[in-house]
């Protein structure tokens, strides 16, 4: 028996290895493009909602023209976990199997943490929804099609101030993760340093409760809490249990349908700022709608349902926005992709896509929702932004 | 007399050996080639390897169990990362502080000695991450050690929670960054040496050549006196004290020790993962290490570093093509999807765990295990496991998990 | 505002948390009484419970969902003793707690493939999610009821170790393994129904738990068990009592740290906030090793005599 099983899990270990020595890189008349994206972990969630962006531009148009020659675009897959440790090998996975761009990460600590290993192996990146500035700061082959940190506490904090008429914020960010952290510190910068109580949870929280009775403490009149969407789940339910009694405020990562489920039915009032405003680009809503209800495994992903978040509409700009710069490139090299994308522009459903010398979206504007707990859908409030 | 130095000579070269192949895969394989994944693979297993070792020479060689490692990890990994951020780097690192520390090793000693100054630095901070590693431990051991196996277990997990959160505490921003990651400090993708018009790349090199160090040298400490103190003391706590041994002392110094190894291990994760950031040392990373400890061997160190590398080797290279829809041929994406890989390997860590508790090596060695083998051809367990004493069956102080609740008089 | 209106909700949240935490310390301190066994896999058991109403409520009605997942939850623990525990009876203590970890590893990943990574939101439960009010401060009304909650079924479980054949040979065999081995108590049937009672138990803390905190992911019951863990030793490994009571007073520290800068600033004891909230697991653990290195045998843990 254990003569048995150990021979057999040699067996699979041996055949593994033979299998994996076989990798192929881009061939004949495919085109790779790698998705680096997190499918487990604090952010597999949004990760998903990302993905089907691309899946679903994939869908739509599969191949692409370079030159005069007809190339099958193939979506390559590798799962960050939302961990930065897990993060370059993922990276190198993708870099093995030769593609000619990587799309992604949503979470950018996963992004910075893999920058060095597109550095490396030259493949150009183009970050969908990572808004930590450091993503490109120092790495040559990362590029962004969002908007920033600083802009969207900005923004965030001009809303909290002027149409809110808030005085007293309660920020709350999770211990060891960069983008709450950072939101936080940007939000607060511009909201005015001492009218501002910050304070962090640690991972794995799920009592909310006394994070709640603290800001309500403190007499604040927005409590604003730019976190992962599993916590924000936990936040709102405990939110509505103690009568919170103030607008809970975030940035891009709750304009997901997560929330509006764990919303809907109460009395908490929720506003974010978002990429993409549903209803913007009818033929795109449609057209994803139609995508995601006929494919059950998409649904799911999607959280159950065919409400269309923001990220999904970013994952779906970035592949367009990936194919415009291969266009460009007139090649499948990702040295030449690379050289191609600083000038590239692209005018897509989240609005005009041109990049600055760093790397970085030009964007101006975000869009401020308000969830309507009766319906359980996004308002648009207004489109934002700063001088 | 003569044996054991032709043994250290065999063993030498082929160390040498080793490290020239590494340094030749290291230049021929580009990141881009299919076989990219290898030299990622090699660099991440160094490190577990190192940290395994060191973890086994706590668990396996002195009988102590801790889980405390990823801690000490997180302090090596800090320490590296604070002292090797060139200055130009620190305040967009630093972006919501005012870094406090503004020091770098590699820089100041590139200074004054050019190029070879870089290195002198990293080798500094390295070293300074095994040491500060090894402080804590010293102070985290005063009062733990005293305990008994799972207690002990318990206590040093706590500790390493404790680590973590001093090291994300917001008012300690200006050293450690509060939450946010370190980055911008001398990495295995930046090793690079340029003469002329050649480059040459020291990615895989440097962290496989600190680990062989370091693993050479605690191989040296278990054959030495010390080694052999350890032992007796995993053995039989009273017989060892009745030897004249000192318990207090010999458990501490290898704790020290073991987390001097682990600081460096954390130091080498920083610079393969080019960031340092303290949610990655969680708990389940120790656990990750214990396992790759247990499917070694508990108490054989080439056992550990085997079975570190078959660890990474499959969770980030062999098996991924389980999370991706097709596996070994086998098309079936809505078995093969995500997370199936680290199902896989949880049912083989099991049954390792249930099945075969000795691990790969039990607690010999390579050469040993391989005249074994020789001996009694490969699959033949009865004969092989006859020629494997094992350490847990022969300690007599934790054995019989009920009767073992006796607390050190 | 007085320090007793500022406090109170903290209290009143903490109290909650520990009660939850005592359902899931129970199955801790009986194991570890018996088996010496720090089961890891337990807070996992915790966690797949959970998980198991999320998909039962899915398709079938709540009277239904609970009995069942009830005895999934026992059918788990019994299944994973069998499996994972009673092959190793007679190796070392390491091996077993190995094993245990190993088992964590397992259920964490297969949760992990099954959700296939995505957050799952807990079935409302109706009546005790409704709102509620005690003293001035909104909540829902499973934190309330939660410690009386815990209290019954701790006072039923006491009765039934006290008065039961099976108690008595519960308590004989956590005080002597061998010798009540001797004495003919059939040691695997005990050991099973050690494991059934703390599942039971940790699947009844899973319903109240994720009812008051909805989301659920993989790694879920990873903190709630060492925490719960934390308080069995607190409270001395072995005794119920202790378990329960160290669950309270961990519950009622964690609440009140995360709370601390908010209740001292607005005593005007510190000017600013200092960050405590950043502790709130540690402080859990400092409690566990000032305890460890100084009363071991926790609040109500016996003296144990040293058998050499």
């Amino acid at each position: 028996m254990k003569k048995l099983l150990a021979i057999a899990l040699v067996a699979v270990m041996a055949i593994s290895l033979v299998a994996c020595g076989g990798g192929s890189g881009s061939s004949g008349d495919t085109i790779k493009i790698g998705v680096f994206e997190p499918q487990s972990g604090d952010n597999g969630a949004g990760g998903k909602q990302e993905v089907l962006g691309m899946q679903y531009a994939n869908h739509e148009t599969p191949t692409v023209k370079i030159g005069d020659k007809e190339y099958k675009v193939e979506l390559v897959y590798a799962d960050n976990a939302s961990s930065n440790d897990k993060a370059p090998s993922a990276a190198q996975t993708l870099c093995s199997s030769g593609v000619s761009v990587v799309l992604g990460s949503y979470g950018s600590g996963v992004s910075i943490a893999a920058g060095d290993t597109f550095k490396s192996a030259g493949v150009p990146a183009i970050g969908v929804t990572c808004t930590n500035p450091q993503v490109t700061s120092d790495c040559d082959v990362y590029f962004r099609i969002c908007f920033l940190d600083p802009f969207q506490g900005t923004v965030l904090a001009n809303y909290a101030k002027n149409d809110l008429g808030a005085t007293k914020a309660y920020c709350l960010a999770k211990q060891g993760d960069d983008y709450s952290n950072g939101l936080a510190n940007y939000f607060i910068e511009a909201f005015g340093k001492d009218n501002c109580v910050f304070e962090v949870f640690p991972e794995g929280t799920s009592d909310f409760s006394t994070y709640i009775t603290n800001a309500q403490n403190n007499g604040c009149d927005v409590f604003f809490s730019p976190v992962s969407i599993e916590a924000a789940a936990q936040i709102i339910a405990k939110a509505d249990a103690q009568n919170l009694g103030m607008p809970i405020l975030a940035g891009d990562t709750w304009d997901s349908n997560v929330v509006l489920d764990t919303a809907k039915g109460t009395s908490v009032q929720i506003a974010v700022t978002t990429f993409y405003n549903e209803g913007a680009n009818a033929k795109f809503d449609e057209g994803i709608k139609s995508w995601v209800n006929s494919d059950s495994t998409a649904k799911t992903n999607n959280g159950g349902n065919d409400e269309i978040a923001a990220v999904s509409a970013m994952g779906y700009d970035a592949y367009y926005f990936a194919l415009e710069a291969i266009k460009n490139a007139g090649s499948t090299a990702p040295a030449d992709v690379l050289k191609a994308i600083p000038s590239t522009t692209y005018t897509g459903v989240t609005g005009n896509i041109a990049l600055d010398d760093i790397g970085d979206a030009i964007r101006d504007s975000a869009f401020v929702k308000r969830c309507n707990t009766e319906t359980g859908k996004w308002e648009f409030v207004t489109e934002a932004k700063v001088q | 007399m003569n044996k054991t130095k032709k043994n250290n000579y065999i063993a030498l070269i082929l160390i040498v050996v080793f490290m020239l192949v590494i340094f030749a895969l290291d230049q021929l394989i580009k990141p881009t080639d299919s076989l990219g994944m290898l030299l990622t693979v090699l660099q991440k297993g160094s490190v577990y390897a190192l940290a395994a070792v060191s973890m086994n020479l706590l668990n396996g060689f002195t009988g102590l169990f801790s889980l405390g490692h990823a801690g000490f990890m997180l302090i090596g990994a800090y320490t590296y990362a604070i002292f090797t951020i060139p200055s130009a780097e620190r305040d967009t690192v630093y972006q919501y502080f005012d870094a406090a520390i503004r020091f770098s090793f590699p820089e100041a000693f590139s200074n004054v000695l050019g190029p070879f100054g870089t290195v002198l630095g990293v080798i500094v901070a390295v070293i300074l991450a095994g040491l500060i590693a090894t402080v804590f431990a010293y102070l985290i051991g005063l009062p733990v050690l005293k305990l008994k196996s799972d207690y002990l277990a318990i206590a040093t997990l706590g500790f390493a929670e404790i680590i973590r959160a001093i090291f994300q505490w917001e008012k300690l921003g200006p050293v450690t960054n509060g939450s946010n990651l370190l980055k911008g400090f001398v990495r295995t993708s930046t090793m690079q040496l340029t003469i002329g018009n050649v480059t040459l790349s020291f990615s895989t090199f440097v962290p496989v050549l600190i680990a062989v160090i370091c693993i050479t040298l605690i191989v040296l400490l278990v054959n030495s006196t010390y080694g052999r103190a350890f032992k007796a003391v995993r053995d039989d706590e009273v017989a060892a004290e009745a030897m004249g041994i000192n318990l207090a002392k010999t458990k501490q110094l290898s704790f020290c020790i073991s987390s001097f190894f682990a600081g460096i291990a954390g130091a080498m994760m920083a610079m393969v993962l080019s960031i340092a950031q303290a949610s990655n040392f969680k708990v389940s990373m120790t656990y990750e290490i214990l396992l790759m400890v247990v499917l070694g061997g508990i108490g054989s160190i080439s056992g550990s570093v085997i079975g570190a590398l078959l660890f990474i080797f499959s969770s980030e290279w062999w098996l991924r093509g389980l999370d991706s829809g097709s596996f070994l041929g086998i098309n079936a994406p809505t078995v093969f999807r995500n997370g199936f890989r680290l199902v896989v390997f949880s049912v083989i860590i099991m049954i390792v765990v249930l099945f075969f508790s000795k691990g790969i090596m039990g607690d010999k060695e390579l050469p040993e295990k391989i005249r074994n083998w020789k001996k009694n051809g490969l699959f033949n367990f009865k004969a092989n496991r006859k020629d494997l004493g094992n350490v847990l069956d022969s300690a007599p102080d934790e054995s019989a998990g009920h009767s073992g609740r006796r607390s050190k008089s | 505002m007085n320090l007793f209106d500022t406090v109170l909700p903290y209290l009143l949240s903490g109290i909650s948390v520990g009660g939850q935490y005592a359902l899931i310390a129970i199955g801790y301190t009986m194991v570890y009484g018996i088996l010496r066994l720090i089961n890891f896999a337990h807070g996992d058991v915790f966690m797949v419970s959970g998980l198991v109403m999320i998909y039962l409520a899915a398709s079938t009605p709540l009277y239904v969902a609970i009995p069942v997942t009830i005895i999934v939850t026992v059918a788990l623990g019994f299944t994973i003793e069998r499996v994972a525990y009673k092959p190793l009876r007679t190796a070392p203590r390491m091996s077993l707690m190995i094993s245990a970890i190993g088992v964590s590893y397992l259920i964490q990943n297969l949760a992990l493939y099954i959700t296939g990574g995505l957050n799952k939101n807990y079935p409302e439960i109706p009546w005790i999610s409704d709102k509620i009010e005690i003293l001035g401060t909104t909540t829902t009304r499973v934190t309330a009821i939660t410690p009386f909650l815990t209290l019954a079924l701790v006072l039923i479980l006491v009765w039934l170790i006290n008065h039961t054949k099976i108690g008595m040979a519960m308590r004989a065999v956590s005080k002597d393994f061998e010798t009540s081995q001797l004495m003919g108590i059939k040691i695997n049937n005990v050991i099973s129904a050690t494991f059934v009672i703390g599942s039971f138990l940790a699947s009844i803390g899973s319903i109240l738990y994720f009812s008051n905190y909805p989301g659920l992911v993989p790694t879920s019951g990873s903190m709630p068990g060492l925490k719960a863990f934390v308080a069995a030793v607190f409270g001395g490994i072995g005794s119920i009592p202790g378990a329960v009571i160290g669950a309270f007073i961990i519950g009622i520290c964690e609440s009140l740290i995360k709370g601390l800068d908010t209740i001292l600033v607005s005593q005007g004891i510190i000017s600013g906030p200092v960050g405590f909230a950043t502790f709130s697991d540690a402080f859990t653990f400092v409690l566990l090793i000032i305890i460890l290195v100084f009363k071991p045998t926790g609040l109500f843990g016996e003296k144990q005599t040293d058998k050499v």
